[in-house]
């Protein structure tokens, strides 16, 4: 391949390059641009036509000029990958910045992969424990799943991908994650976070880190998270391992898109992002799966902030059409003091059925977990109503529901930071709350498994209520939860109850 | 296809932006297959000027430079027709995804040219037609065992007609000439047809039988006909494609057509890996034998997306031009007027509403008029292609254009929503927003074959769903407790009818499926418990009385047992029992 070098640059724009040039230069190339003090940038190429070449620069264009020179490279990006990678820190361009030694690559991948032929994926149907209540009884993660969490901005997104990274394991193996991650326009402090929790809990020497932070370029985020995942396949393809993404935060991601988009002068669609968006995230998100008669798998979860928790955001909305579920943190929660803030009605991951049930949960999974949203939705609801009549109008059926959605978040959605709850756990606790309900209220559950499961009904009220009071109270000295309001909650409910009762006989 | 375009049959790329290629040098017709760059990749000639040509690529273009050589195949898209159709698993441009697999590995790479029917595979023909018979357009002259539940039926292509001067019986490849016409025409088993246009058919009717879903809330309160088109908008996580998964299987058509169209890799696995699976109720034999899978995911080439409805849909036509009955899923339009809109934004049309091309809703409409219950070309059996499909409304905003756009030609309409999934009411159809403009041509058949009040059970099932939604509102405000009792009594059955009737399993054995005379019973079930409490009430027993009546859960442990009819008499009669006891109470 000849390599000339242009120095026909006739305009620039933004992030674009426009360059005249005489040889053909494919779609996509890379592009080296060579400034008049030296400094080396790498860009790619966007649209060519026989004359004149439009060149996306991933470290911007400040400092360049007419004279700067181009030279294409004549293929398209690649990333250096080899298992020495793990342990590393990475900047937004796959250059170690750790100060470590350089990496000698067993490969050079294409990184913007390839779609994986639908008839050769894997069927993604290994749970993965994640010990979060929310996740792993209600929205349950498996592996090859691609599952965002939807955050605003403010809300504890990122020590729940924290902890998911260190405790996420899957049932009766030993082996755990690879964890691979992406930042993308994150801040520093952020960004040492993560990398100081890696370190601390040893979880660094199975994680590649890639950073790009707030202050580097914007355009380089298009080519970070392609690079982590580049990464992620080689090592799950080619290694057979487990690998987990976490890319944060694809708002910024998507916030580059636009910005060339509008450098390019395209007709914008929703506020503004590009048309091709879903195209183009799914190209990302779809990178996510398992290879039939190949061991590992790429599991993600890419962190989004919805922009004025608005989930109808195009961000959101196309990110949600394309992953297998989400999950959705509330403002609402997080202001009471909850920890993980996950709001259960709104999320949803698409793949639990196949990872849970006998043999791989319990088999009263699906229905517990249908019946607590059941219970929920409805105690939720009541909520609204009773700010508008007060609680002395509503039936007993009522008032036990609305008791149930507050033990419910106190006890299932509540737990702890470095709490890893084991699914046996979490059904368990889920049955201590159902148990609250009497039995003939409880419709999306077997018999069977209330014969089995259910320790509630009639006299024996008694004793569920004050474990779970049990639990809130351990809690309560534990986490040093909102004493008041739990307490003034159990005062308010244990008087309801008698009348109830009493009501009956 | 005849009269190969002229001379000027190759050119050179003179410009790539992503899926679109500006090749000039070159002359040719609208929508003329071309074959794009070193690695002939598949592309469609959509827009002319005086100099270049515009091509939409089907394939990933990175690294294809300008000056690369562009040939004109002198053919619009095609898709294959014949034995063989069916178990296969296509891309969007009829590529079948296991023959990939074993080219090209596990990746979908590019340049890769192979036939959508098998070329060597023989199939065993047996003729229909004598020598010496004269045979026109869409006859059949033989048949193909192409599945153990389907005989493939070997037509005549539309144009074509003549006597027949031989035909033998015997082991064939969709090449092998079977018959021959006097005129000299040679017919094979495969035909082609060009899939932007509609297969040609004697006569349109009037859809008046309505495609069996075997799910409750679709059969009874919003039935589509056969032959008919339905939309399913619904915002993501609402159940949308559990929903159409559910209609693929159980609906109760001959042939499936299921399009995943820009949607997820994984769940097409699932689909991929659940239908090979699945047994047909009716049959007993696995449902893909029936079935056809175009799986074109969402991070496959975007063109390749905009021609997998037109594939499917070809496919479709073609098994109904031998008298059977079709359904068609396509998951979802919404990423093919996605494709489209990305498309005609590369061509820097000026945008429509939202940025979607203006001929959007032309589209759209073209699409679903392809559906229709018809009298095939030369077949007796009536034929029909049902249309189903849905729309991902970004936002879950139904004013959206796509939507917009597939209301104005739909004519039933299952309004998913997310509300009722988040409270795991599934299939979560709004009972308020959805309709069926069928129903009045199909209740002369219900009548018929299910019940003579069937017409007045649904609409009193409606009317009291209707009334819930207005007393909910005042609850709202001021609890249930303090409305009529009367009214206390209606807010119960429709809970009733919500929970026991509207909510269906789709994963439990029994419950997937509900034929129409056990929906009708268990509507009755419900009304009954609703006249009896009626009466009770006004004879004075109190209403939490009738609320408290055990017996009414036993109607919906029949959603989940085989033995529904004793169950439902068992509730009715310990219904009435419960009742009589309360009534003595009072005496």
């Amino acid at each position: 391949m000849e390599m000339k070098e242009y120095k026909t640059i006739t305009r620039i724009a933004g992030p674009l390059l426009f360059v005249e040039k005489t040889h053909p230069v494919g779609y996509g190339e890379i592009v080296k641009v060579t400034l008049s003090n030296g400094e080396k940038r790498l860009g790619q190429v966007l649209d060519t036509s026989k004359d004149i070449v439009i060149i996306q620069s991933f470290e911007g264009t400040s400092g360049m000029d007419k004279k700067s020179s181009v030279r294409f490279l004549g293929d398209v990006m690649r990333l250096k990958v080899s298992e020495d990678m793990l342990g590393r820190i990475l900047n937004g361009r796959g250059e170690p910045i750790d100060n470590g030694p350089e990496i000698i690559p067993d490969e050079e991948l294409d990184i913007n992969g390839a779609a994986i032929n639908p008839y050769a994926r894997g069927p993604p149907e290994e749970f993965i424990q994640t010990g979060i209540s929310t996740i792993d009884g209600m929205n349950t993660l498996v592996r090859g799943q691609k599952l965002p969490i939807f955050s605003g901005s403010g809300l504890p997104h990122n020590d729940i991908a924290l902890q998911i990274a260190r405790q996420a394991k899957v049932l009766g193996e030993k082996e755990t994650f690879a964890v691979i991650f992406a930042a993308m326009g994150i801040t520093n402090e952020e960004a040492q976070k993560f990398i100081r929790d890696f370190e601390e809990t040893g979880a660094i020497e199975h994680a590649v880190v890639f950073l790009n932070l707030a202050d580097d370029p914007a355009v380089e985020r298009l080519i970070t998270p392609r690079l982590a995942l580049t990464t992620a396949e080689f090592f799950a393809y080619q290694k057979g391992m487990h690998v987990l993404v976490i890319l944060t935060d694809m708002t910024n991601y998507c916030e580059s898109l636009r910005e060339i988009s509008s450098a390019r002068e395209e007709i914008p669609g929703r506020r503004g992002y590009p048309g091709y968006m879903y195209t183009d995230l799914a190209n990302i998100y779809e990178r996510a799966g398992m290879i039939k008669g190949k061991k590992g798998s790429v599991t993600q979860i890419p962190i989004l902030t919805m922009i004025g928790d608005d989930i109808t955001h195009p961000i959101a909305d196309l990110t949600g059409y394309i992953t297998e579920g989400q999950v959705v943190l509330s403002r609402e929660l997080h202001m009471k003091g909850i920890y993980p803030p996950v709001d259960v009605l709104p999320s949803l991951s698409r793949l639990m059925n196949q990872g849970i049930g006998k043999g791989k949960t319990r088999e009263d999974h699906r229905q517990v977990s249908d019946q607590l949203y059941a219970g929920y939705a409805e105690g939720r609801d009541l909520r609204g109503l009773v700010a508008i009549v007060g609680e002395e109008a509503l039936s007993a059926r009522d008032r036990r529901l609305l008791k149930f959605a507050e033990a419910f978040e106190n006890t299932f959605v509540r737990q702890g930071i470095k709490e890893n709850r084991g699914i046996e756990k979490t059904l368990d606790v889920s049955w201590n709350l159902l148990s609250v309900i009497p039995r003939d209220e409880l419709t999306r559950l077997s018999e069977d498994f209330k014969r089995r499961f259910y320790k509630g009904e009639g006299a024996e009220h008694a004793y569920v209520k004050e474990e779970v009071e049990e639990k809130v109270e351990k809690r309560e000295t534990e986490k040093a939860a909102p004493k008041k309001e739990i307490k003034e909650a159990k005062k308010k409910a244990a008087p309801v109850h008698k009348k109830h009762k009493a009501k009956k006989k | 296809m005849k009269g190969k375009t002229d001379a000027s049959a190759k050119g050179r790329i003179f410009r790539v932006s992503g899926p679109v290629v500006i090749a000039e040098g070159i002359d040719a017709r609208m929508h003329d297959l071309m074959r794009v760059g070193k690695e002939q990749l598949m592309g469609e000639v959509i827009q002319i000027n005086p100099d270049k040509i515009t091509i939409q690529v089907y394939e990933d273009t990175s690294g294809i430079k300008p000056d690369e050589p562009v040939e004109n195949t002198g053919q619009p898209l095609i898709a294959e027709l014949g034995p063989g159709l069916l178990t296969s698993i296509y891309d969007g441009i009829q590529r079948p995804l296991p023959v990939l697999q074993s080219m090209m590995g596990d990746y979908i790479l590019r340049g890769a040219k192979t036939p959508g029917l098998d070329r060597k595979k023989k199939w065993h023909f047996k003729p229909v037609v004598k020598k010496g018979e004269d045979v026109k357009e869409g006859q059949i002259i033989g048949t193909v065992k192409e599945t153990n539940v389907i005989e493939h039926k070997v037509m005549v292509p539309p144009g074509v007609s003549g006597k027949i001067k031989a035909i033998e019986e015997g082991d064939f490849t969709v090449e092998e000439t079977v018959a021959s016409l006097a005129n000299g025409r040679k017919l094979t088993m495969m035909q082609i047809w060009p899939i932007r246009k509609s297969r040609p058919c004697k006569e349109k009717l009037t859809p008046e039988i309505p495609l069996i879903t075997g799910q409750r809330i679709l059969d009874a309160l919003f039935p589509l006909a056969k032959g008919g088109a339905g939309g399913i908008p619904g915002p993501f996580g609402s159940g949308k494609t559990v929903t159409q998964q559910q209609l693929a299987k159980w609906s109760d058509a001959d042939i499936v057509v299921y399009i995943g169209c820009g949607e997820r890799g994984n769940e097409m696995t699932e689909v991929l890996k659940d239908f090979p699976k699945l047994i047909d109720p009716k049959t007993n034999r696995p449902l893909m034998e029936r079935t056809v899978l175009i799986a074109n995911t969402s991070n496959m080439p975007v063109a390749a997306r905009e021609a997998s409805i037109y594939t499917g849909i070809t496919i479709a036509e073609y098994y109904r031009d031998m008298g059977y009955d079709v359904a068609l899923m396509a998951d979802s339009t919404s990423r093919w007027a996605e494709a489209m809109r990305e498309i005609s934004s590369r061509l820097e049309e000026m945008p429509g509403e939202e940025g979607y091309p203006a001929y959007l809703s032309a589209r759209l409409a073209e699409f679903y008029e392809r559906a229709g219950r018809v009298k095939p070309l030369g077949v007796a059996k009536i034929g029909s292609v049902s249309i189903i499909g849905a729309v991902s409304p970004p936002g879950g905003d139904l004013s959206e254009p796509v939507t917009q756009s597939t209301l104005r030609v739909v004519k039933t309409f299952w309004a998913l929503d997310a509300k009722l999934a988040h409270r795991r009411h599934f299939p979560s159809i709004n009972w308020l927003n959805s309709y069926s403009l069928y129903e009045t041509i199909l209740e002369p058949w219900y009548t018929k074959n299910v019940a003579a009040d069937w017409k007045s059970t649904v609409n009193e099932c409606k009317k009291i769903l209707q009334e819930e939604d207005k007393l909910q509102e005042i609850v709202q405000l001021v609890g249930s407790d303090a409305l009529p009792e009367n009214e206390q009594l209606t807010l119960e059955i429709a809970r009733m009818i919500r929970e026991f009737f509207l909510q269906q399993s789709a994963y439990h054995e029994v419950d997937t499926f509900c034929d129409l005379r056990k929906s009708y019973k268990m509507m009755k079930s419900i009304l009954h418990y609703a006249d009896k409490a009626r009466y009770a009430l006004k004879a004075g027993v109190h209403v939490r009385n009738l609320l408290e009546i055990k017996a009414r859960n036993r109607i919906a442990d029949a959603k989940f047992e085989k033995n529904h009819e004793k169950i439902l008499s068992d509730a009715e009669q310990a219904i009435d029992k419960e009742i009589e006891s309360l009534l003595m109470e009072i005496k």
